[in-house]
């Protein structure tokens, strides 16, 4: 319980550095400092009201305390390009990039776990020499180009899969959830959730294979041999389950880098998400859309390395004790 | 990669010039160590001779003897790697654009280890607030999302190489930083800083002469690695469009080839050569990790 609480006032206290680190940043942008928020081609009276409302017209510290309270309430200010509330705008992003991070994410550790627990158990054989290169190789290689290459394979070259965005124009649908759970939605995130998938699976995979293969040389594994169990159950119930724990920290890890690298994959793809949104409006200089998605995108972070950390605590009772 | 349940092991102490070429020597009898150094010495050597090695200037457009301009040329002797959709030659450009992965990488490389040393030893060696202060703050950096911070930082400031760089260096000392505070708490309890102690040294004397020397490889094994981050990264931020538009860097070219519809044309010729050239040296950074990781952690040899 009381770990629980540490944790979540750990993350209250990245939130609040991240929130406040924005807030400098957005004011540091060259220019006008009130350009974060208004742009000359609003209103006169748009203008005032935005000023009022997010007291631009008095001292920092002041503005910094009524940009928390905003922040607070979900007030994000409105798009200058779009012009309307980013929330509207980032509230219809944050499904799709959701969606994508968790498939990918989903199809890449449960692949990449099985394969190297797999790959342990083949040390010396054709597979290893096939398999480890070709998982550091996905690792380095940058993540839009992968998706660049089944783009042109799947989409140009076959024509199995739609090229871009995340439903066919002209669709209608009754629902949010109608549009998500459309056979045409499905279609459509195959390709960017395999290239996510594929970037990401090398980690859990090779991080897996090192790790069992330590634990196969325990004295514990040794026993289980004696005691006459049969080598699968030695490799699952025994291997597999403490391997599991490394690769659970490696997943939260690299939890920033997976959203981070979404910007890309949602750029190749056209994929109608918050990073796609991100890079458009940093480069329309859209600074409160931009501010926005990018405070989401952070909450997002945040929020998933907590859950991500308070399961760990659960799986493994030595950190939440400790 | 696999750093995340290495366990801090002791280093070889005390014997500066022996362990080092015995560590030199164990990387040089690693197959996949002297891929990445073979790597590495291509790259220099690729960027230094990088005007002699061009066939064509990378920003000019060509034209055929016909008098028409030579766009999106196949394989030919005349366009090694082909042209793009504007006329320009493939090939030069890739090695023009060697030029600035060296430099993108190696700068990156050394703030981002400079930086997560001197955290690392501070806080490992002083302890208390200060460590208590720079691990919060390493929390925090690990905490914003990487590509939109760069994204955001490069977008709004002159787009420049540099902007990368430093936001590479901002983010990436965490890492660093927090493997090598641990090292430090192992190092510093040894007998003859103990001695150094007692013989009267200062607390920066200590620090630089007697544990720094001791943590200097795993600061090369960070280094190593970063390359490759800065790398990607520079590929990542030229891609979605806010990289430096005076500079033809790998990135570009993927970017360059992606809004030209050279997917769709299936013009292969131009996208998989720079995506290619990223990889061999990121992967140079793992292998290298890879191999210095038996050399620091001597259990892991088999």
């Amino acid at each position: 319980m009381s770990f629980a609480l540490r944790r979540l006032a750990h993350s209250l206290f990245v939130l609040w550095a991240v929130v406040t680190i924005l807030f400098l940043m957005f004011r540091l942008m060259p220019g006008n400092p009130l350009a974060a928020y208004i742009n000359e081609q609003l209103s006169e009276d748009d203008q005032r009201l935005i000023m009022a409302q997010f007291g631009l017209n008095r001292p920092l510290y002041e503005q910094y305390v009524i940009y928390l309270w905003n922040l607070v309430q979900g007030n994000l200010g409105m798009s200058f390009f779009r012009r309307e509330p980013v929330w509207d705008v980032l509230k219809s992003a944050l499904p799709n990039t959701l969606i994508l991070t968790i498939t990918g994410l989903v199809i890449a550790y449960i692949f990449g776990i099985l394969t190297g627990a797999w790959l342990a158990t083949k040390r010396g054989t054709l597979a290893e020499a096939v398999i480890v290169p070709a998982a550091l190789a996905t690792r380095a290689a940058p993540e839009f180009w992968i998706g660049m290459i089944l783009l042109t394979i799947f989409a140009f070259t076959f024509g199995w899969f739609p090229s871009g965005g995340a439903n066919s124009a002209g669709a209608a649908y009754t629902s949010e959830w109608d549009r998500i759970l459309s056979r045409d939605y499905a279609l459509h995130l195959v390709l960017p959730a395999l290239t996510l998938a594929l970037y990401l699976q090398g980690l859990p995979l090779l991080l897996m294979r090192s790790t069992m293969l330590e634990i196969l040389h325990d004295e514990f594994i040794t026993m289980a041999k004696i005691k006459g169990l049969s080598p699968w159950r030695i490799t699952i119930h025994h291997a597999a389950r403490n391997a599991l724990l490394p690769v659970a920290t490696a997943f939260a890890l690299g939890l920033g880098a997976t959203l981070g690298g979404n910007v890309v994959v949602e750029t190749v793809f056209s994929w109608p998400g918050l990073g796609r949104l991100l890079v458009a409006a940093v480069s329309q200089s859209d600074y409160p859309l931009a501010q926005g998605a990018f405070f989401l995108i952070s909450l997002v972070l945040i929020i998933l390395n907590l859950i991500v950390d308070l399961v760990y605590g659960w799986l493994d009772p030595r950190v939440s004790h400790g | 990669m696999a750093n995340v349940q290495m366990p801090a092991q002791s280093l070889p102490a005390g014997q500066g010039g022996n362990a080092f070429v015995a560590g030199l020597r164990r990387i040089l009898r690693d197959p996949f160590s002297v891929a990445a150094l073979v790597i590495y010495v291509l790259l220099v050597l690729v960027a230094i001779f990088a005007d002699q090695l061009m066939t064509h200037d990378p920003t000019q457009i060509q034209f055929r003897a016909n008098g028409r301009v030579a766009t999106n040329q196949p394989v030919s002797e005349a366009f090694l790697l082909g042209t793009t959709n504007l006329g320009r030659d493939i090939y030069s450009q890739l090695i023009a654009g060697s030029r600035n992965a060296l430099m993108v990488g190696v700068t990156a490389a050394i703030s981002v280890a400079a930086l997560g040393t001197l955290v690392g030893l501070l806080s490992g060696y002083f302890g208390g607030r200060i460590d208590a202060f720079l691990m919060r703050l390493a929390d925090v950096a690990l905490a914003i999302p990487f590509l939109p911070f760069v994204i955001v930082l490069s977008g709004f400031f002159r787009a420049n190489t540099w902007n990368v760089v430093i936001a590479v260096a901002l983010l990436l000392w965490p890492n660093t930083a927090r493997v090598i505070r641990s090292q430090v708490l192992t190092v510093k309890e040894r007998a003859y800083v103990e001695a150094a102690r007692v013989t009267g040294a200062s607390d920066l004397r200590i620090l630089f002469v007697h544990v720094a020397p001791n943590i200097l490889p795993l600061t090369f094994l960070y280094g190593s690695v970063a390359i490759g981050w800065a790398i990607l990264t520079e590929a990542a931020v030229s891609f979605v469009g806010f990289g430096d538009p005076s500079r033809i860097s790998w990135g570009f070219m993927l970017q360059d080839a992606f809004v030209s519809q050279a997917l769709s044309r299936g013009s292969w010729n131009w996208f998989l050569p720079p995506g290619i050239c990223i990889i061999m040296v990121v992967i140079a950074g793992f292998f290298l990790a890879r191999g210095a990781e038996e050399v620091l952690f001597p259990k892991l040899r088999s």
